[in-house]
């Protein structure tokens, strides 16, 4: 520290360095404030979930994603949002050859991109192959596996694309041959793997080529901006083949990762339609369940517990068992999930199409308990300690696995006198450890992609990605390639139930329960939203009437 | 000069930076690409790996990461590496597959900065007045009850007053809105919450700097000399006390200016501290890599400039 000769400032300069410093941070402050945007506010604001990875229908993995994608683009069918069946989309129909392999889409003539440019066959297949690319790099590129030659096509071994089974036979006819009949092939048209998207603008912007400016698009919608975790503004395709019925103007899809906001937004007016199964204050659900606002249904999707059975004690099938019949799953959506849960027995949710599942192992404490004294251990004597591994996450609705693996570990106590350990871990922790085998029990859930019980069973193929539990059986492989191949509904139901039946014995996955999709809005403002098994919403049905919403 | 070598200095301490924060990133389990649904085969996996260059050694990719070295082709071509952080280029996004982290920053930066210099503002708007006054009261109510209101809101999180001044500002009075980011008014409620903590650190700060000034020799001789005691207190005491404040401003500011997650998850604000928390869960190694590198820049130039405006607070402080 050198003591001052000189002062190394003026007096009067000094003083003023508070008052500009003051000043300073003030017109920072006006400055910022004045940059935030002001847009009227669309015509419908829907709480989306998460915000959205991709929009890209190539890239696109989630449901929430989805819901948007398929505003803006559209495949050759589109989901009725009363049934979530395949509906004609950019096909106005089809011939089916009587084997079930070939498909002949007729195209409507009429179909232009929101930019102008006629829509045609052509565009149809240098999507399907864009898909299937693997500069492209696509995750769900197995929707179009179906397609002959698609999978080799995928991996490289094929370089033509005129050899994987989609072709333009005229302008307005697509030609689609399956390996196998494919009794869901309709319904992955209308999945966005399979939407018709722009050649031209791809081919010029690259991988950034949704953020284009304008982006041509095939669907009821196209895309006005995507501010990043703040919204997304769609506008209403006038050239749109149906466009008399797309009925709102202009949409918001806002991404909220809390539950609490969501509400706040949508009691204070700030949304009108909130969509997220993810988005449920947990909290709160005894007071709004009541609420005539508040709608819950039955979806695709199944929670459930996976037992490691390379591991002991759990390569016994009996100790799988009798883990099974040892929860009172009624207790847990009844206690905890609280949002009208159905609770499972089977794999496949109730509902799911072309399908009726077995009964399934239930709840049947003196069963558990005979058949784990059968395995070695009499009143869990002897039974080593295990974990149970669920994941953390930064959202409001994974509190629930928490309480669910705190129930679950006192009726295992109580009913099997088997001591099980909480193993919480992050996200991607979780996943490496999963996939791993590096696990004794772990909790788990699927979505369904399509109405079919093949969308749930053919996750157990022996060593297939999402089995996770090493648990094979070659009856069970066989019993899926056979319903793969078969064409007659009926014999392919026998089929798909006996695997599921050797599955729910087995016992390496213990259902607990089914998924609901939760929405609230107020069913005399917000119409055209039907509760179907997908889940899926299309924006184009919904439409809004102008009127004061129920007091409660 | 001195200054001119702490700036030089930082371009090494900005590499270890961003090399320690890919390394330790790589090192956590899992990737960006591993999801709970596999793909449908083994192949599908590899092509994206193969898109990103995760099927590259570590070394490798943060190279291409710098964007110095480059590809050789199976018949001897070499590509050199395009982008990169030396062109000031962070990549893309792993997850975010329509956005560069450019994008993001650029979409984000802005909305944090506003929202940080408002807190700021805040902060110090409420502290040091709260510190001035609780000093000068020393020992009697004034200065308990601004004190207990300066160690309370230290206490107590975001995560807390945020939700609490929503349900009673924007639910119950329905003065400010609840969420999103349109309006001025819509800045209002986030700023406080995010500020209200630091604006308690800085009332204690301001508080202990009056306390410790108003006992020195030079404040007692001035005294002495017959001076009125707001001019003593105003003029001479707050150009000394305000010092820890200021070297305190420096990582404040930065800490405001990047972002908070928890603020922005209440209010639903599209700033820069979702992208990175997010991004870590994620694995999104482009993406939290280019914003701790942010961060730092931040971080050194805000402490660059504190040390500048002490030196023209306090004359006895010079740097060689």
């Amino acid at each position: 520290m050198n003591l001052p000769t000189n002062p190394p400032l003026p007096r009067r300069r000094f003083r003023r360095i508070p008052k500009a410093a003051a000043l300073l941070v003030c017109g920072f402050s006006l400055l910022f404030t004045d940059c935030v945007r002001r847009e009227p506010r669309a015509d419908i604001v829907i709480v989306n979930g998460i915000e959205p990875e991709t929009l890209d229908p190539a890239l696109v993995l989630g449901v929430s994603e989805g819901r948007i994608v398929s505003g803006l683009f559209e495949g050759l069918t589109r989901v009725n949002p009363k049934t979530a069946l395949p509906d004609p989309g950019l096909a106005s129909h089809w011939e089916i050859s009587p084997d079930g392999r070939i498909y002949t889409f007729h195209l409507r003539t009429n179909l232009v991109w929101s930019t102008g440019e006629p829509i045609t066959s052509a565009d149809v297949v240098y999507s399907w192959i864009r898909a299937l690319k693997p500069e492209t790099a696509s995750e769900y590129a197995g929707q179009l596996f179906y397609l002959k030659n698609a999978e080799d096509f995928n991996s490289g071994k094929i370089k033509d694309p005129n050899l994987v089974g989609v072709h333009a036979i005229d302008p307005y006819t697509v030609r689609v041959e399956l390996t196998n009949p494919t009794a869901f092939f309709l319904d992955l048209c209308a999945f966005p793997t399979l939407e018709v998207v722009p050649r031209q603008t791809i081919e010029k912007y690259g991988d950034k080529w949704i953020m284009a400016k304008p982006l041509p698009s095939s669907g009821p919608y196209e895309m006005m901006f995507w501010h990043l975790n703040d919204r997304i503004r769609l506008r209403k395709n006038p050239r749109y083949w149906d466009a008399a019925n797309t009925r709102i103007e202009v949409a918001d899809f806002l991404p909220l990762g809390s539950p609490i906001t969501a509400l706040n937004l949508y009691e204070t007016g700030g949304v009108d339609l909130v969509w997220d199964k993810d988005l449920v204050p947990t909290e709160l659900l005894d007071v709004l369940m009541k609420r005539p606002d508040f709608h819950s249904y039955t979806i695709l999707g199944t929670y459930f517990i996976r037992c490691n059975t390379t591991r002991k004690p759990f390569n016994d099938v009996r100790v799988r068992q009798a883990l099974g019949y040892a929860i009172d799953r009624e207790r847990i959506t009844k206690k905890i999930t609280r949002a009208g849960e159905v609770p499972a027995t089977h794999f496949t949710p109730p509902g799911i199409g072309h399908y009726h599942a077995p009964e399934g192992l239930g709840y049947d404490p003196d069963k558990a308990r005979k058949l784990l004294a059968e395995a070695g251990y009499p009143g869990g004597k002897g039974f080593p300690r295990f974990t149970y591994m669920f994941n953390a996450s930064a959202g409001g609705a994974s509190l629930i696995h928490a309480k669910i693996a705190v129930e679950l570990q006192q009726m295992w106590r109580d009913t099997l006198g088997i001591d099980m350990e909480l193993r919480q871990v992050e996200w991607k922790v979780y996943l490496s450890d999963e996939n791993k085998l590096d696990y004794d029990t772990s909790r788990d859930s699927w979505i369904g992609d399509y109405n079919d019980p093949d969308t749930f069973l053919n996750l157990f193929m022996t060593d297939g990605g999402n089995n996770r539990t090493g648990w094979g059986d070659p009856h069970y492989d066989d019993l899926i390639r056979s319903a793969d191949k078969e064409n007659d509904p009926a014999k392919r139901q026998k089929y798909l139930y006996e695997a599921e039946s050797i599955l729910l014995t087995n016992g390496p996955v213990i259902p607990i329960f089914y998924y609901v999709g939760f929405n609230y809005y107020h069913t005399n403002i917000i119409h055209g939203i039907y509760e179907n098994v997908l889940d899926n919403h299309p924006l184009n049905a919904i439409w809004k009437t102008p009127a004061t919403p129920t007091k409660h | 000069m001195y200054f001119l070598r702490r700036l030089l200095m930082s371009i090494p301490l900005l590499l270890v930076i961003s090399f320690l924060s890919f390394g330790l990133l790589h090192l956590a389990p899992g990737g960006p690409f591993d999801r709970d649904r596999k793909p449908a085969t083994p192949d599908v996996e590899r092509n994206i790996k193969r898109k990103y260059h995760q099927d590259d050694p570590f070394w490798k990719q943060y190279l291409r990461y710098l964007g110095v070295g480059y590809d050789r082709e199976a018949n001897g071509k070499i590509h050199w590496f395009e982008g990169g952080l030396i062109r000031g280029d962070f990549g893309p996004s792993y997850i975010y597959r329509d956005h560069t982290v450019n994008d993001i920053i650029v979409q984000g930066l802005p909305v944090s900065l506003s929202l940080g210099f408002m807190a700021f503002g805040f902060a110090l708007g409420i502290g040091l007045p709260l510190g001035f006054f609780t000093a000068v009261q020393r020992g009697k109510w004034g200065d308990y009850a601004g004190s207990f209101f300066a160690v309370l809101v230290v206490c107590i999180p975001g995560l807390v007053i945020g939700p609490v001044l929503v349900v009673v500002f924007a639910i119950h009075f329905r003065w400010f809105p609840v969420a999103l980011w349109e309006t001025p008014w819509h800045a209002v409620l986030p700023m406080i919450a995010l500020g209200l903590y630091f604006a308690g650190r800085v009332a204690r700060l301001m508080r202990e700097g009056m306390l410790n000034v108003m006992q020195s020799e030079f404040i007692t001789a001035a005294r002495a000399k017959g001076m009125s005691e707001t001019t003593l207190l105003l003029k001479h005491g707050v150009r000394i006390a305000i010092l820890p404040v200021l070297s305190y401003s420096g990582p404040l500011l930065a800490d405001l200016l990047t972002g908070s997650f928890v603020i922005e998850n209440i209010f639903q604000i599209p700033g820069l501290g979702t992208p990175i928390v997010n991004g870590s869960l994620n694995r999104d190694y482009p993406v939290v890599v280019g914003l701790v590198i942010l961060y730092a820049v931040l971080l050194i130039a805000l402490n660059l400039l504190v040390d500048l405006a002490y030196m023209m607070l306090d004359r006895r402080v010079k740097y060689e």
